[in-house]
């Protein structure tokens, strides 16, 4: 098995090396060309049915997943729970045998709780691929937002990038951490000190106070989402505060020392975390990051669905076709 | 394989008799051999074929077996296939299942007025029925042999080997 294949399940990056990590986004490189042909199709899944089990309202990742999979030629099938009271238990996993039992290869499954792709995954056969668990992670985001800070920098060692708003609630936030620091790149973190988890520093992170710190230190913004359906218990004074103090405004960027990169996973509150001048403006990589989700999305599930231990050796080496 | 090549060169100027020609080479050595013929036909004819690159892994008829996935290369084509010569380049025909895959994503990206098959060496033992168009080389070989073809750019030298079965 070669050193750098990916296992059954993809949980998180915490989990994965460095090498992994390049392959997923080598592999992705390729297929950002299958989105631009005419006939945007390749038949490398043919045969495979993947279901997109959906707990949690999801718009941008739910189709991009579903791009990912058409375009592969897989069979999908979403079930969405949105609303629904099923939680983590035996609920569970009762859905995904009967789904088992109906002959699936894959889950893509996006979740409230935090752990619940690594439940599943420990639990069926299929190949299981986290789309967001509670707070704890969101490796395909956490990619795709590694392939465009690459694609903008062209190598992510050294470069610094400093992920700015609800660090707590955001499992955008843990995915992108472990995989820069993977990746030797350095990262901050800026928020209000009540959304700023203390044991981030023990990982090598450093906390930035204010938001024109996070600016002048940083190559790169990633400004996550104010996570108002997680804020139950006054973690800020007002959302207009919060723009006053944290808000990325186009004044701000114009007095930092370099130009900047902007990254958002979305959805954004404009006039929140991030002004809209600045989310249509020249900084923003935000769209790139949507198209990149496509391509990375294929990636991981080209390679997941592979998998078996005895590999004949890769074509590498030139000579005969087979 | 100079030789063989340049041989290649004439044959394809002859069976495209000035059309609109388009040279795709097949992930990785076809694409490097795909780029030496397009530079002989440029010497001798004075004027460019455009240049192409397939990967097929994602075409392949064994990835559903093959365990840990093949690494994906880069495809590109540099215009318009439909109603032009497309002459695919490879550096060894065998099974010619690579082929088989080549054709179909080829016919993903529009409808050649002719497709061409160019390899600098035929093997034979073919699993399906394909045949070569233009064969710099054509030999015998038992199922364990082993071809291997090496360019300048990827490993340093030209030169295609015949390994027998149980030798090195």
């Amino acid at each position: 098995m070669s050193p750098a294949a990916l296992g059954k399940d993809l949980v998180g990056l915490e989990g994965l090396t460095a090498d992994q990590i390049r392959l997923i986004l080598d592999t992705a490189e390729p297929f950002k060309e299958v989105s631009e042909r005419p006939i945007k199709k390749v038949p490398a899944l043919r045969g495979k049915t993947i279901v997109n089990l959906f707990f949690e309202a999801s718009t941008r990742t739910r189709i991009s997943f579903e791009f990912a999979e058409k375009r592969l030629s897989a069979d999908t099938v979403n079930v969405a729970v949105a609303g629904s009271s099923v939680d983590k238990g035996e609920t569970l996993v009762d859905t995904a045998r009967n789904l088992e039992a109906m002959r699936i290869d894959m889950v893509v499954i996006r979740h409230g709780s935090s752990g619940a792709a690594q439940f599943l995954g420990e639990r069926i056969r299929s190949n299981v691929i986290n789309a967001g668990d509670g707070t704890h992670e969101h490796p395909t985001q956490g990619l795709l937002d590694l392939l465009t800070l690459r694609d903008c920098f062209g190598k992510l060692e050294g470069l610094k990038v400093a992920i700015c708003g609800d660090v707590l609630h955001s499992r955008v936030a843990r995915s992108n951490i472990w995989g820069l620091l993977k990746l030797g790149a350095e990262v901050g973190v800026c928020g209000p000190a009540t959304l700023i988890p203390r044991e981030l520093a023990e990982l090598g992170v450093t906390t930035l106070p204010r938001i024109e710190d996070a600016i002048a230190w940083a190559d790169a913004l990633n400004v996550l989402r104010l996570q108002l359906e997680r804020m139950h218990a006054g973690f800020i004074p007002s959302m207009r505060e919060y723009n006053r103090v944290f808000g990325v405004s186009l004044e701000r960027l114009e007095r930092a020392p370099k130009e900047l990169v902007i990254l958002h996973p979305g959805p954004m509150n404009r006039g929140v975390e991030i002004d809209s001048d600045v989310a249509d403006g020249p900084h923003s990589v935000i769209l790139p990051q949507v198209t990149n989700g496509v391509a990375v999305r294929m990636a991981v599930l080209y390679l997941l669905a592979g998998g078996g231990p005895d590999w004949r050796a890769p074509m590498a080496g030139g000579g005969d076709d087979r | 394989m100079a030789r063989a090549l340049s041989r290649m060169a004439v044959e394809i100027v002859e069976r495209c008799q000035g059309a609109d020609a388009l040279l795709v080479g097949i992930q990785r050595r076809g694409v490097e051999l795909a780029a030496r013929l397009a530079d002989l036909i440029q010497k001798s004819e004075g004027r460019s074929v455009p240049l192409g690159k397939l990967d097929i892994t994602l075409y392949r008829d064994d990835l559903s077996t093959v365990g840990p996935r093949p690494v994906v290369g880069e495809t590109s084509l540099p215009a318009e296939i439909d109603d032009r010569i497309v002459v695919i380049v490879d550096d060894v025909l065998y099974t010619g299942r690579t082929i088989r895959a080549a054709l179909d994503e080829l016919i993903d990206f529009g409808r050649p007025r002719r497709t061409l098959l160019c390899v600098l060496v035929d093997r034979g033992g073919r699993e399906l029925p394909i045949q070569a168009d233009i064969v710099g080389l054509s030999i015998t070989t038992a199922p364990g042999d082993r071809v291997e073809v090496a360019v300048r750019e990827l490993d340093g030298d030209d030169h295609a080997d015949l390994i027998r079965e149980g030798a090195g």
